[in-house]
């Protein structure tokens, strides 16, 4: 049923382990957690790997050299940061309300991790294909805006109460319509299955299907990512660096660790929802072909970023409301008068 | 093994995922803290008056009409599904239902619910 080499490489890990094992549900078991292994290994490296090239991305668009001095080319760069950021001093400012604040970093982190559980890297090849997929998806994702406003709330600073409360407004005002906007692919579906989704786009891609979610979805992604030119958040000339203003060292490194997973997931969705997941020509692989469609839109969300000044705070929850839902539900109207029609047809 | 059951046990793995580098750091970095180094950041002077602000109105204003919305695209999303198997009758009550929601954001819209004052 399935082919590919990911899919048949999973096949034969399991009957090796069943043939020593022998149970089942140990080897379930041992599967989920080898599985679940790779996953956090591909979105801890992913952080790594993208710290460097946003760096060097930016500098080449600002027409900079970027850092060069670790390793050659620069390429250790971000090895070094990241144990420069493990020795440094975790300070704990004055007045804060400790729980809160040292869970808002771990608490970022699971859901950034959790919808890797989601995605379909090649055929047959997904930790966790149940059927309300997107829906949990969109579920889990929105769960990123609780610990942007704990650690806003708890750090004792104003720089971060306003900073978690903007997240708030930002992600929330643009979480409807990206909702809206992934509602076309659905009703198109006709499931919530993702693998069920990439199945779909054998033939068409939803980006021909529905180029205006597809839109839509780009602004919303970058928006509920923090991605610059969204980034109001954080805005670094504004209010420091929003919500984690007070945190310093390994805490610090946690939440620009979702941030740059974040990244690689909402190029992953485009991926999956859009650009017809792992489907390509023959001549590669499916999950090649999956890869170099993710990493081109990480690629393209980085020089959106680095192109675009920076949002204002009253346009930009404007815009959303104002200008995006509506276009959003003239979609779910196309699309339900699509397929009607199509149908009758 | 059932995918609900996968994510539970993928759910423990991510919690421990930053809980990990959060001890080792604990067990490496220096800890000499003083009594300057933890007031809270204020563009580098001491902290002027409360540092719990009052917040914006508007932002409650936002959450309130996100609330609304967010629960009718959970309703929405059951009628998505199954869309094209259900037919005309599908598509005039779609049609109702987003009427009345584009009623209530023309209303919030109105109120000027949806503006930053």
């Amino acid at each position: 049923m399935h082919s590919g080499i990911l899919y048949s490489l999973g096949q034969s890990l399991r009957e090796i382990l069943t043939s020593l094992i022998g149970v089942p549900i140990l080897v379930d078991l041992l599967m989920t957690i080898i599985c679940a292994t790779i996953l956090l290994l591909i979105m801890a490296t992913s952080a790594l790997v993208f710290t460097l090239g946003e760096r060097k991305i930016c500098a080449f668009i600002q027409v900079r050299i970027g850092p060069n001095r670790v390793g050659p080319g620069g390429l250790l760069q971000s090895v070094a940061d990241m144990l420069k950021l493990m020795d440094k001093e975790d300070i704990v400012p004055r007045g804060i309300d400790k729980w809160l604040w040292v869970l808002s970093p771990i608490l970022l982190l699971v859901p950034s991790a959790l919808i890797y559980a989601f995605f379909p890297f090649d055929d047959g090849v997904i930790l966790a294909d149940v059927n309300v997929g997107l829906f949990l998806l969109i579920a889990i994702t929105s769960q990123t805006i609780l610990p942007f406003l704990m650690g806003g709330y708890s750090s004792n600073s104003k720089y971060s109460l306003i900073g978690g409360m903007r997240t708030v407004a930002q992600m929330l005002g643009y979480e409807v319509p990206m909702v809206f906007a992934l509602m076309g692919i659905v009703m198109i579906t006709g499931s919530l299955k993702m693998s069920a989704i990439v199945e779909a786009q054998s033939d068409v891609w939803f980006i021909v299907l529905q180029p205006l979610a597809f839109l839509i979805y780009i602004v919303t992604a970058l928006v509920e990512s923090n991605r610059p030119p969204f980034n109001i958040v954080e805005g670094e000339s504004e209010i420091i660096a929003g919500p984690f203003t007070e945190y310093t060292g390994m805490r610090w490194a946690l939440f620009f660790l979702a941030e740059f997973s974040n990244l690689m997931c909402i190029g992953i969705l485009t991926t999956t929802l859009f650009l017809g997941g792992w489907h390509g020509p023959d001549f590669l692989p499916g999950f090649c072909w999956f890869w170099i469609k993710t990493l081109l839109c990480v690629l393209f969300y980085q020089w959106v970023g680095w192109t675009f000044p920076r949002a204002r705070v009253d346009s930009m929850l404007s815009f959303g409301w104002k200008v995006l839902l509506p276009i959003a539900l003239i979609n779910v109207l196309l699309t339900g008068v699509g397929i009607y029609v199509y149908n009758v047809m | 093994m059932d995918g609900y059951a996968t994510l539970g046990i993928f759910f423990i793995m991510a919690l421990g995922f930053p809980i990990a580098p959060i001890i080792i750091a604990n067990i490496i970095q220096p800890k000499q803290p003083t009594n300057e180094k933890d007031i809270p950041y204020e563009c580098g002077v001491n902290t002027i008056g409360k540092n719990n602000v009052q917040f914006h109105i508007g932002y409650f204003m936002y959450a309130l009409v996100f609330l609304l919305f967010d629960v009718e695209t959970v309703f929405l999303y059951p009628w998505a599904v199954k869309y094209s198997q259900l037919g005309l009758f599908a598509l005039v009550e779609m049609l109702v239902f987003v009427g009345i929601l584009t009623i209530g954001l023309w209303y919030a819209w109105k109120k000027g619910a949806l503006s930053w004052k």
